[in-house]
């Protein structure tokens, strides 16, 4: 166990060093400069810019210059939002986003994996195939369709919650259902496969022939392997769950880290790009590990020395 | 089974107390506004946008401020008297003038603030706008000392500035975020970092109270300001939105008392609120056009360019698609600045546009070579886009291909004139027409067509030296009249109008006005 | 249960596909033809009305129909042959090779997918066009950065169901029939693809129809932004996002929002019908 956690940890350096690399070289071969803007920048002013943020020379020194700041625990500065460095945003950002990250996803699983497990207890009754269309809906209606809709019924039709901002606790119901909503549909479908493929098992038949009545044979019995590739697929969806989404963040006026991602590319704000694809790299490695051992746990037959 | 059964249970303790720790409630501000995306810097030097200068100019006090219809009265100097050749200034500062933190300030701190812009370490994308001083433009470029510059502090309360040219609008542009004044300590103690909140330190009727990236920039009305009386509202909280919908929606729910900028009212519904009372929209000095590529085929022949020109429909584009009731434009130069009458372009007349392609070679369109038209991505930019595109088609027969960009491609795309035609805005900084015109002189860096003319170039240059204030604009008439009749490197389309909401029974103090400046210190409640 | 219900199913996605390649062609109106009935709610003229530019939505929606379920299908078939392959040989291989075949799933999973677009757009957008240009593909020169988008999309789709299939493949392979065929001297190919690929499969069908309405939406998505669709051509994606940008509180032209969703749903809905079905009949 230590030793696969050590030596899963140890492989995990190299992943995020390349993807930091990689980040940082695709942003600066995109076209366009961090520093130009609709009134046009005078090439003196615009290369001393470059020179006092560390972007001038070739790109493999740049980079070179990049990675010893970073071994300083030094992200850089952001180029789009000038004197604030890096590692500032993303501390005032990041908590936001990863408060309204773990909601959204307790939700979708706490939502999901019931709603899931019933409709494949339910498998073949109508009840079963409401609650299997119900989960088909959530995934079916996007994000940028879902959010203002629900605002427009919950914020103005209802008035049950104010329609954007951040600061008080019944600001964040609707962004968190907004968020979740797409993953639960994801979670009740990858429950309700597995359960399917287990409820036909060798075991289930010996318990279901002992007479355990369905839902504790759903629930108790065959929950636990069947989750497996739920499991998979929630190592990542947490790291991206907890990283925001532009969409919720602009809709809803979140001031989180998820925005960063796409106006951090747009901008050419390398620096904040590279930080806060480490962060999310970094979640994203932590939860894969989370979930290869969650596996195995799960699953004895797995070993995870081998 | 038990611990399965606690899970829940420690999973919401853990996140009621993440969430009531995280969500620390002050009082609401009095006054909270909507201001635009989240600002770039606070630092004057370094803005270039309109809501950046909405704050600063709340933050920091010029020479010269504005009003509340944006026309200039005395900020923290109480006089200015301009010498007979009118290119020398003196400006006389109010007595015992402070800084937040009780320093006094003095005239060496805008001579040093303004000499600050100019000098090249600073990286400032404006200093452009301080040329019009002796040496400014020499001084950035390093070729004089700071000495040169055109800048003596007579004084502790007197600031003299010998400018380049008569510049009848001098006193007013002192008031421009650029030529504000920073404290010298606090930006040389901190560097990057003074515009944070801890190490603030300026002399506007605000102080700055707490920054919060993507979220708000709180004000704090400045005890030391000189006329303290003249502010009304002790706290002013300037939200960061992005979206035009979510804004109107805070808006509409009551958690924002006032939209300050068009780009935050959704413009599908603008005839809908025409009617109401909270929608207050004016002019503004603004302008949306096309460019053309002017040094290739087939755009480097006049006819060409008039043609697509006038085959548009200007009037069903502002109708149907940005609907707030826009001025069509057919000259660069939105009306109502300051006695400048600018020149009438041409109208709609897709007949004579037919003729005018006919005789370039293309008759109805015929194998006209494929062009392509280049907008950065954008609700607004690609509607008209698309209408420009079915009116081109439908005139002159001619299939112009979409192309749309990212932000920083389609600026490169611009600035290394890899397009045929392109769209553009441009918006005024000042209240004259060079702050339009000087951008087509050859070479500028905002003149991204190719064009180059020789008899505009000399007609604003010599109205730049005009000392007779009627002549001078008449010379910039004439070059003006060369750009948008005869040469036609660009299209105007048409001049943005800009919107305010807020309920006038609650708030007074704001106006529609050309420069689009709303200053935070006029605003107050209505009295009922 | 009953092939009638698999066979209606089929029947219904046959009948969109060629509504949507041949639909366009019975319509009146054409995909980018503008008209002075602006946002029209429907009537007999325009069945399911127009939009800011007087188009016909109906006929916009049969276009992007063809853009979206083109995206789905690229995503879903790289998805499929990419992702499966992947994890089985990572899963079934296990130890090192799995560890590093895994980091590397990361690796391309942390990095922004719009920044891989971006430079793949900007790099190849024009050389592929030229090179489009001189073949008997000349058509499709206009599309470059359409095609672009899809291997963009394709680089990136299968990472997920390479992650769930090892995930499985790690827990059959300890299973006695696997064990047995290893024993009675199977190779290495044969038994991953003759006794582990048909135990996935079930999975593998469930996580495809997930994952393509999310191509379709990261397609809308990247257009948004404009790094896909061009005007005036639309996608379902680009339909529904234009659609959104217009709700607000006033006034809202409600037929530009729930069209494109109802029969974005009802798609997924198919699709996701037609899984299970064939996960029945494969039993």
């Amino acid at each position: 166990m230590i030793s696969f956690l050590i030596r899963r940890i140890l492989s995990s350096i190299p992943v995020a060093l390349a993807v930091i690399a990689i980040c940082f070289l695709l942003v600066r071969l995109a076209p366009g400069s961090p520093f130009s803007s609709e009134r046009a920048l005078d090439p003196a002013t615009q290369a001393m810019l470059e020179t006092k943020y560390g972007l001038s020379g070739s790109l493999p020194t740049q980079l070179l210059r990049y990675a010893s700041n970073l071994l300083h625990g030094d992200l850089g500065d952001s180029l789009k939002f000038r004197g604030r460095t890096v590692n500032e945003i993303i501390g005032q950002s990041l908590p936001r986003s990863l408060l309204l990250g773990s909601i959204a996803f307790t939700l979708a699983l706490a939502l999901g994996i019931p709603l899931g497990a019933w409709s494949a207890a339910r498998q073949g009754k109508p009840s079963g195939a409401i609650l299997n269309g119900l989960a088909l809906l959530t995934l079916s209606i996007p994000t940028f369709i879902l959010a203002p809709v629900t605002v427009l019924l919950f914020s103005f039709y209802i008035h049950l919650c104010p329609p954007a901002g951040w600061g008080s606790p019944s600001q964040l119901v609707l962004p968190a259902l907004c968020l979740s909503l797409p993953f639960v549909g994801v979670c009740a479908r990858l429950t309700r496969s597995g359960l399917l493929e287990v409820l036909g098992a060798d075991f289930i038949r010996t318990a279901r022939a002992k007479g355990v009545t369905e839902p504790n044979l759903v629930f108790l019995h065959a929950l636990r392997p069947a989750i497996l590739p739920l499991v998979a697929y929630a190592g990542p969806l947490a790291a991206s769950i907890l990283t925001g989404s532009l969409l919720i963040e602009e809709t809803f006026a979140i001031p989180g880290i998820g925005q960063f991602f796409v106006s951090g590319v747009i901008n050419r704000d390398v620096f904040l790009v590279s930080g806060v694809v480490l962060v999310y790299c970094l979640l994203l490695l932590f939860f894969n590990l989370m979930a290869d051992w969650l596996t195995a746990l799960l699953d004895p037959r797995i070993s995870l020395s081998s | 089974m038990t611990l399965c059964r606690g899970i829940p249970g420690l999973l919401a303790l853990l996140f009621s107390l993440l969430v009531f720790a995280s969500c620390s409630s002050r009082p609401r501000a009095d006054l909270i506004i909507c201001n635009g995306a989240e600002p770039q810097s606070l630092d004057p030097a370094i803005i270039s946008g309109q809501l950046e200068g909405r704050l600063t100019t709340a933050l920091l006090e010029g020479l010269v401020r504005r009003d509340a219809r944006a026309r200039p009265v005395p900020g923290c100097a109480e006089k200015w008297t301009v010498y007979p050749d009118g290119r020398t200034y003196t400006f006389t500062l109010r007595p015992n003038l402070q800084w937040s933190n009780g320093d006094p300030l003095t005239a060496e701190d805008y001579r040093y603030s303004w000499l600050r812009a100019l000098d090249p370490a600073t990286g400032s994308p404006y200093s452009e706008i301080l040329y019009f001083i002796v040496g400014a433009e020499d001084y950035h470029s390093g070729k004089v000392p700071a000495s040169s510059v055109g800048i003596q502090v007579v004084d502790d309360r007197t600031l003299r500035v010998t400018l380049l040219n008569p510049t009848p609008f001098f006193p007013a542009l002192t008031s421009f975020t650029t030529y504000l004044p920073v404290h010298r300590q606090t930006v040389e103690k901190y560097g990057d970092r003074w515009t944070r909140p801890e190490n603030w330190v300026g002399n506007g009727p605000y102080r700055l109270l707490d920054w919060k990236i993507n979220d708000r920039v709180s004000l704090e009305k400045n005890p030391l300001y000189h006329t303290p009386d003249r502010v009304a509202l002790n706290r002013i909280d300037a939200l960061a939105v992005n979206r035009a919908s979510t804004a109107f929606n805070l808006y509409s729910g009551g958690q924002a008392d006032v939209l300050l900028d068009k780009g935050l009212i959704p413009s599908l519904i603008l005839p809908e609120l025409r009617g109401r009372t909270d929608f207050h929209p004016g002019p503004l000095l603004a302008t949306y056009f096309y460019r053309f590529q002017v040094t290739r085929p087939p755009f480097n022949d006049a006819r060409i360019r008039r043609a697509f020109a006038i085959a548009l429909d200007k009037e069903a584009i502002t109708d149907k698609i940005t609907r707030g009731n826009e001025p069509v434009a057919t000259a660069l130069c939105p009306r109502g600045m300051a006695d400048y009458q600018p020149p009438e372009g041409h109208s709609s007349d897709p007949d004579t546009a037919r003729g005018l392609l006919a005789q370039a070679g293309f008759p109805n369109g015929k194998d006209f070579p494929r062009v392509s038209l280049l907008y950065n991505k954008s609700e607004l930019n690609e509607q008209l886009a698309i209408e420009i595109q079915a009116q081109w088609k439908r005139e002159l027969g001619v299939t112009v291909e979409l192309r749309n960009q990212e932000w920083a491609t389609y600026l490169r795309s611009l600035d290394e004139l890899d397009f045929d035609i392109a769209r553009s805005s441009w918006v005024g900084d000042y209240d004259d027409p060079n702050t339009f015109l000087d951008c087509f002189v050859t070479g500028r860096g905002n003149n991204r067509t190719g064009w180059s003319d020789p008899t505009y170039d000399s007609l604003l240059s010599s109205a730049l030296a005009e000392p007779n204030p009627a002549r001078r604009l008449h010379l910039m008439q004439q070059a003006e009249t060369i750009l948008v009749t005869q040469a036609l490197p660009i299209i105007p389309i048409y001049h943005f109008i800009g919107c305010l909401m807020f309920d006038p029974t609650k708030w007074a103090g704001l106006y529609p006005n050309l420069l689009d400046d709303h200053p935070f210190s006029e605003i107050k409640r209505a009295k009922n | 249960m009953k092939p009638r219900a698999l066979h209606l199913c089929l029947a219904a996605l046959a009948f969109l596909t060629l509504a949507a390649i041949f639909g366009p062609y019975f319509s009146p109106y054409s995909v980018d033809q503008i008209s002075q009935t602006r946002l029209a709610p429907p009537d007999s003229a325009h069945w399911l009305g127009t939009d800011l530019h007087g188009r016909d939505l109906l006929t916009r929606l049969l276009f992007g129909a063809r853009i979206s379920l083109l995206v789905g299908l690229v995503g879903a078939t790289i998805s499929l042959f990419v992702g499966v392959t992947y994890g089985l040989i990572s899963g079934y291989l296990g130890g090192r090779i799995d560890n590093a075949m895994m980091r590397f799933v990361d690796i391309l999973y942390a990095l922004p997918r719009i920044v891989l677009v971006i430079v793949l757009i900007s790099l190849f957008d024009l050389k592929l066009k030229h090179l489009l240009d001189g073949t008997f593909l000349a058509p499709l020169a206009s599309h470059a950065r359409l095609l672009l988008l899809f291997v963009g999309l394709g680089m990136v789709e299968w990472l997920t169901l390479a992650r769930i299939v090892r995930a499985q493949v790690l827990s059959i392979k300890e299973r006695a029939f696997v064990l047995s065929a290893r024993l009675i001297g199977q190779n290495t190919p044969t038994i991953l693809f003759r006794q582990i690929l048909p135990q996935v499969i079930p999975i593998v069908l469930t996580y495809l129809t997930l994952a393509l309405p999310a191509v379709i939406l990261e397609e809308s998505f990247l257009s948004f932004l404009g790094l896909g669709v061009q005007a005036p051509l639309a996608s379902w994606g680009t339909l529904l996002a234009d659609g959104a940008a217009l709700l607000n509180p006033i006034r809202t032209p409600w037929w530009l929002i729930v069209f494109p969703s109802l029969l974005l749903a009802f798609t997924l809905l198919l699709l996701n019908f037609l899984g299970d079905q064939l996960r029945k009949l494969q039993k």
